[in-house]
């Protein structure tokens, strides 16, 4: 049985590689950011709402950076959740099956499209768009980045709420029917409140989606460390930043290079926070329909 | 069979599927206030029949209805009947007891809401609970989960959830087919008393169920073509002693089906 026993510990090596590497990663970001906070109080990093790093008076107030993630993203799910729910709701309980069969995968194509396109498509068309409408937003501008991240979301969101309404049996949906429930009645009533655990996995989703994107934050949205949830002017997310700081020139080992392991840390905690809230909302909410 | 007081009428009643006829030409008078149950091999058509007094079948896509239902002498089908408000006089129970992942209170509470009931909703739940012998069962815990309750439990979830918008009559597909026989036992008495003020059609795959409860009787079978019809109806006693086509003597002392 020597074959076998070689086969599973092969296959164990495998999937431990994964959590190796996984483990790698939080040391090195554990390790260099320890290192940072040699050097920076964390009371400073944590609350000041200032970030310079990359000027001669530095300053490590990471608030700028989380008020310009935080900005894009509740943007970008304040377009993506409405339409996304919407949409899962006319796939799911309106569409005819040739309807379905042809806007699932088109929807589920824009899920494809590279983010570098989403973010010069921000850039080119919807900021002309919006400063056609008012000249006072500036050209790099969280609105603009939030709105075509909430459209690159929203195929996730309809596809995964889609899939957890179309789970709902059909026996529930016929007991309200038979009571004299309309079909938009059937759909909010019955089908949305059996599938709220899977919607709700599915925003939160992807809302840590919206905060870890990096592309389209970085083209469309500016440079400028801003604590302020004004989308009209230009903000950097925590990636813009990380990515301006590991595309310059800046040495390594020196603060600066540093900062970006500590606000990558921020960014692996926030994201692993929700979802791990993810995984008790679907748990706290299960609503089991057998 | 003349005093019979119909408040449903199946006239040249006929069923599709896409192009496939499933059931054909039925006649059949729905006594007010009184069972009437309909029995029948498999695939003759039994709940396809049932589903055409609630309009149920429009609610898939391929599914085309000819003919007649007269309720109380309007047609169903009509030109400007809504679907919807016909299922607010004809209520359903299923097969399989589908309470909604909610209450036990909201179960109940979920047609009149829907319909816009404006009257004491405490009240009418209570009642409701009460009409489907459930209330002494599930009056401390209204606020729990429908699906916490035991199977026969839910079928009279059900039931109650039916009777809370006020139908006049209350259709069943196989209600008890996923019940054990003490559940199924309370089922049929509830039924019993329910005929009172209701009428009542009850799709069995049980003839002793049929026999037992109701008091008239319709007998679909399927031939070699596969259309199910009906090949003969009156009082549940005639059927079931004395049946006048050989073939539901033949069904119902076990020969086939």
């Amino acid at each position: 049985m020597l074959p076998e026993r070689v086969i599973a510990i092969f296959l164990f090596l495998c999937s431990f590689l994964s959590i190796l590497i996984t483990i790698g990663i939080v040391a090195v970001l554990l390790f260099e950011a320890i290192s940072f906070f040699g050097e920076v109080s964390f009371l400073e990093f944590i609350t000041g709402t200032r970030w310079t790093p990359l000027f001669s008076s530095k300053q490590f107030g990471v608030l700028a950076l989380v008020a310009g993630t935080t900005l894009t993203a509740v943007l970008a799910m304040a377009v993506a959740l409405p339409l996304g729910l919407l949409s899962a709701i006319y796939l799911s309980e309106y569409a005819p099956r040739k309807v379905r069969s042809t806007v699932k995968p088109t929807l589920e194509i824009l899920a494809g499209i590279p983010t570098v396109v989403y973010g010069y498509f921000a850039l080119l068309f919807v900021t002309p768009l919006l400063r056609g409408i008012s000249e006072d937003i500036a050209v790099f501008n969280a609105l603009s980045a939030a709105v075509v991240m909430g459209v690159m979301i929203l195929p996730m969101v309809s596809s995964l709420s889609e899939d957890a309404m179309r789970a709902v049996p059909r026996t529930l949906r016929e007991g309200a029917y038979a009571l004299g429930s309309t079909k938009m009645e059937v759909s909010i009533f019955v089908v949305v409140p059996a599938a709220l655990s899977g919607i709700a996995s599915a925003f939160i989703l992807a809302v840590s989606r919206a905060i870890g994107e990096t592309m389209i934050v970085t083209i469309a949205a500016g440079q400028n460390p801003r604590f302020t949830l004004n989308p009209f002017v230009p903000i950097e997310t925590m990636t813009a930043y990380i990515v301006q700081v590991s595309q310059g020139d800046t040495p390594a080992g020196s603060i600066e290079f540093k900062t970006i392991f500590a606000v990558a840390l921020l960014l692996f905690v926030i994201t692993l926070a929700m979802n791990l809230l993810s995984q008790y909302v679907v748990g706290r909410f299960r609503e089991e329909y057998d | 069979m003349q005093d019979l007081d119909p408040i449903l009428q199946a006239r040249d009643l006929s069923v599709y599927y896409d192009t496939k006829k499933v059931v054909t030409d039925v006649n059949l008078d729905v006594a007010r206030n009184r069972i009437t149950s309909i029995i029948g091999p498999s695939g003759s058509g039994k709940s396809t029949l049932l589903r055409c007094f609630n309009r149920m079948n429009d609610l898939i896509p391929s599914a085309r209805v000819e003919g007649q239902v007269l309720f109380d002498g309007l047609d169903l089908y009509g030109h400007n009947v809504d679907p919807t408000e016909i299922r607010y006089l004809i209520g359903m129970v299923f097969q399989r007891p589908n309470p909604f992942p909610k209450s036990i209170y909201d179960n109940v509470a979920f047609g009149p809401r829907i319909n816009g009931f404006k009257g004491d909703i405490d009240e009418l739940v209570e009642r409701s609970l009460r009409r489907a012998a459930l209330w002494d069962e599930v009056k401390d815990r209204l606020k729990t989960s429908g699906l916490s309750l035991s199977g026969g439990q839910q079928q009279r979830l059900c039931i109650a959830r039916a009777l809370a918008v006020e139908p006049s009559v209350i259709l069943m597909d196989e209600p008890c087919s996923a019940l054990d026989p003490i559940a199924t036992l309370a089922i049929e008495e509830l039924m019993h008393e329910l005929s009172e003020d209701y009428s009542i059609i009850i799709v069995t795959h049980n003839m002793q169920q049929a026999a037992r409860v109701s008091h008239y009787t319709a007998f679909l079978m399927v031939e070699e073509a596969r259309v199910g019809f009906m090949v003969e109806f009156g009082e549940s006693r005639k059927i079931f002693t004395n049946p006048e086509d050989e073939r539901t003597e033949a069904y119902i002392t076990g020969r086939f089906g």
